[in-house]
């Protein structure tokens, strides 16, 4: 028999963490072993807690149909990646808490470099453009994105490695046939073609508050680097990025100003030691990466534009405002102003948030 | 004997004629009335008979009966107490019957013989005035509104006393006829204008081309930057009232018994801003006798809906056919109620539930909760408002500064330019303004050059609108190019009216 078959019973069983799988799997040498001996000897050896140990016995007699189930995975489109397999990814080898084995949908990142994006899901329109354009330059220089699949900065950084034509992976909180949340649905979809999305939770397993801080030490596992985007203060990103530093990454945060909430996490960060990264360019650095071209994060190139559409240009910022304030300080009237706006805007120069919020797009 | 009296009775909005008929005869002593009466008309049973006790008629004991015609509508309201009392007197003979032929008598006694104002009057008058009576007897308090009505003539009626000796000296009576109040055309006085709003400009400018074009329009935006302050004045910079409309406001106002004691038209615009918490009933109209909702008080006016997402969706779903038909139909088994219901819709809702969106540092509302809050809105409703438009957050400078701003009446003669416009556009079409174009109007009115053309269509499929936000846009860059006094829409109107295009699906959903 498999032994995969039997990983799958342990780790669809529930009440197992990986760490408790590893350590059955070490005693036995095998993950059949605990199916096989006697409730006595299963007591002498402590490897269960006394609870797990009630659920076990109780279970066991029931775990034939897990067996069913495990055959119907590929038919469903799903990989499933113990940690004994070669495709395992080798830095989440390296952890002490690794998964046993992972549900994957798509292909699993070979050797490239990896960057894991994270930040607030509730995040400010300039911070997710940063972590799109950071993603993208990446992505296009060949660097594998990780990230969670959550709203906000998570998803702008799947969006940005998509867009630069990358891989991208997301780990969810959930199944991997789950998609959670359901707005992000065709990143999910894309996401397989270019890249996959993984969880260590069995199909259709549900999101649940708990899954998520759990799936995070996979997402920094993954990488070799953890790029904190836009954080508060103790927030799930810092989480995120304190266990990257227990496991040996390299921590990268965005500097903000420090009367912005949002970037507050961040600059605590760089405070306490991570690198700054000012432009994509200094994690390929750091990476090792060769890229072709000194990347300077700064406004689109406006030679092109026309004297009245540079001026209303020049009156606007990164951060997105209100046209009232734009047709203040560019003193036209607020027709032409609106005018000139959309132009920007169809031109690609020019973003709007919400109702009459606009930014400059980088 | 028998006698028969000339009095008005309320049918929705709409008054009629109601004879009342009293015979005095031989009999066992009584009072009977019938003719479908509600309640408070068969409580004029005693009002009448201890008013004319105290007024000094002392009348012998005898079989009174009265019928309210037409006997198959139900009567309601206190307005039958006088016609009732003068019907019994010219029975007993107190009054000269032949007095009371081409006159008509309506109001409510006081125990003391005093005649109280009623609601209605002038929908009453107007009917009667229709049937050719030209006489009328009013209460006092109502004076002013029955001489709206021209070719009547109008008595106050004071007191029991007063009003039978005037029918027994019909010369000495005093009479007001109803032409002088149409000639002061005065222009209507609101108590605010856009004098007082700093800054919003965008807001100034959007509300300018909602009400140019009566065109629906929806604010947004944080706490206390002005929505309410700038809504409010929408019915300022709308054009003067016609005499038409002011009868059709009027109409309602009385029967809804809300026309101030002593005015005679309502002349400004009204502006109803009902609270969340209102009935479906009150908003749009109803009752076991229908009477007007909101929607009906607010024609010809605004009716302003504040805190958008916390109206019931039930009762928004209401306003769908009301915004389309400009008027309500209510049915009851008794038969339906028509109401005018031809009012501008404004309406202001905070960007998300705490407010502040989107500045980050103030508001931390997950998208979850934006998008909760904010599909609490119809979205058949949403269909229906033309401009939306995002409210700036207020800087100190610009609260506690004195500008010179535009005021009001500037704007309103822009706004009256373009109504003109459309008003001679639209000729014998049915139709007043751009907001009521129908897809076929658009085609005809709002045809674009081909330069025009060509950039819809680019923005159409960059900004991936749906058809119904390209109609809304045309017909918003139609009320610019008015305001403008182009005959022509051409690419800078468009581009505005994009600038206030919809909240849609990516608005709603948005980062």
């Amino acid at each position: 028999m498999d032994e995969k078959q039997y990983l799958y019973c342990l780790m669809r069983a529930g009440f197992l963490g990986a760490v408790a799988i590893r350590k059955i799997y070490e005693y036995f040498q095998s993950f059949s072993g605990i199916f096989n001996i006697e409730e006595r000897e299963l007591k002498e050896s402590r490897l269960l807690k006394e609870r797990q140990l009630r659920l076990f016995l109780e279970w066991k007699s029931r775990y034939q149909s897990c067996l069913e189930e495990y055959k119907r995975l590929s038919a469903r489109g799903i990989l499933f990646v113990s940690m004994l397999d070669e495709a395992y990814p080798s830095r989440l080898l390296g952890i002490y808490d690794h998964p046993a084995a992972l549900f994957v949908k798509g292909t699993l990142p070979e050797d490239a470099p990896m960057v894991a994006i994270v930040g607030a899901r509730g995040c400010s329109a300039y911070g997710e453009q940063l972590a799109e354009e950071y993603a993208r330059v990446l992505a296009s220089e060949g660097v594998g994105i990780v990230s969670g699949l959550a709203l906000g900065i998570d998803g702008a950084a799947h969006r940005g490695a998509l867009r630069g034509g990358g891989k991208t992976y997301g780990v969810l909180g959930c199944g991997v046939n789950v998609c959670y949340p359901s707005a992000n649905y065709q990143l999910y979809e894309s996401m397989m073609e270019q890249g996959a999305v993984i969880s260590e939770f069995p199909p259709d397993v549900q999101p649940k508050a708990n899954h998520f801080p759990m799936r995070n030490r996979i997402i920094s596992g993954m990488a070799d680097v953890v790029l904190v985007v836009e954080a508060r203060e103790r927030s799930g990103s810092l989480i995120t990025a304190e266990l990257g530093l227990e496991q040996g990454r390299e921590i990268f945060a965005l500097p903000g100003r420090v009367t912005d909430h949002l970037s507050r996490g961040c600059n605590l960060l760089i405070q306490q030691g991570a690198h700054m990264a000012i432009s994509p360019n200094d994690i390929l650095e750091y990476l090792g990466v060769k890229y072709q071209k000194k990347l300077i994060l700064s406004e689109k190139n406006i030679k092109r534009l026309a004297k009245k559409e540079k001026m209303v240009y020049s009156c606007l910022d990164f951060i997105p405002k209100h046209m009232d304030e734009i047709v203040k300080e560019s003193g036209l009237g607020v027709s032409e102003c609106m005018t000139v706006l959309l132009e920007l805007e169809l031109g690609g120069y020019v973003y709007r948030t919400a109702g009459q919020y606009y930014g400059k797009r980088m | 004997m028998f006698s028969k009296v000339n009095s008005g009775g309320l049918r929705g909005i709409e008054g009629y004629l109601v004879q009342v008929e009293a015979d005095v005869s031989r009999g066992l002593p009584g009072f009977h009335m019938v003719g479908y009466l509600a309640g408070e008309v068969k409580e004029a049973e005693d009002r009448v008979r201890t008013a004319l006790r105290n007024a000094g008629f002392a009348l012998p004991a005898m079989k009174v009966t009265l019928n309210l015609s037409p006997a198959d509508i139900r009567k309601e309201g206190t307005g039958f107490d006088l016609p009732i009392a003068i019907a019994v007197l010219a029975s007993y003979g107190v009054v000269r019957r032949q007095s009371l032929t081409g006159i008509a008598l309506i109001g409510e006694l006081g125990l003391d013989g005093t005649v109280k104002p009623v609601r209605g009057i002038l929908s009453m008058v107007l009917a009667l005035e229709e049937l050719g009576i030209r006489r009328c007897f009013l209460p006092a308090g109502n004076l002013e509104e029955g001489l709206v009505v021209q070719n009547m003539e109008i008595c106050a009626a004071h007191n029991l006393q007063q009003v039978v000796g005037c029918l027994a000296a019909p010369g000495s009576v005093q009479v007001e006829t109803g032409t002088k109040s149409q000639e002061t055309e005065e222009i209507p006085v609101y108590s605010v204008d856009f004098k007082e709003i700093n800054g919003q400009l965008l807001m100034r400018r959007a509300t300018e081309i909602a009400v140019a074009g009566q065109h629906n329009i929806l604010y947004m935006g944080p706490p206390g930057s002005g929505k309410s302050m700038v809504a409010q004045r929408v019915p300022t910079i709308m054009p003067s009232m016609t005499f038409q409309e002011q009868l059709e406001v009027t109409k309602v106002h009385s029967i809804c018994g809300m026309l101030p004691p002593g005015r005679a038209l309502v002349r400004s615009r009204p502006f109803r801003a009902p609270h969340h918490s209102i009935s479906s009933v009150a908003l749009v109209g109803g009752g076991r006798i229908p009477t007007p909702g909101e929607i009906s008080m607010a024609t010809r006016g605004v009716l302003f809906l504040d805190e958008l997402p916390e109206f019931p969706k039930s009762t928004l779903e209401l306003l769908r056919q009301p915004l389309e038909e400009h008027r309500i139909v209510i049915s009851r088994a008794q038969g339906s109620y028509e109401f005018p219901a031809h009012f501008m819709i404004v309406v202001a809702l905070n960007c998300c539930p705490c407010g502040y969106f989107p500045d980050r540092n103030r508001c931390s509302c997950t998208q979850v909760q934006v998008q909760k809050y904010l599909n609490r809105i119809s979205g058949p409703l949403l269909d229906r408002l033309d401009i939306c438009v995002e409210a700036a957050p207020v800087t100190y400078g610009e609260m506690r500064e004195c500008a010179d701003n535009e005021p009001s009446a500037v704007i309103r003669k822009r706004v009256e330019e373009a109504r003109r416009i459309q008003r001679e556009r639209f000729a014998d079409t049915g139709i007043f303004s751009n907001s009521e174009m129908s897809i076929r109007d658009i085609r005809i009115y709002c045809r674009l050059e081909e330069e025009e053309e060509r950039f819809l269509k680019q923005t159409y499929q960059k900004m991936q609108m749906s058809a119904r936000g390209c109609n809304k846009i045309l017909k918003v860059a139609r009320t610019i190019a008015d305001l403008d006094g182009a005959e022509r829409i051409r690419c800078s109107h468009l581009s505005e009216a994009l600038g206030y295009r919809e909240l849609n699906g990516k608005y709603w959903g948005r980062r």
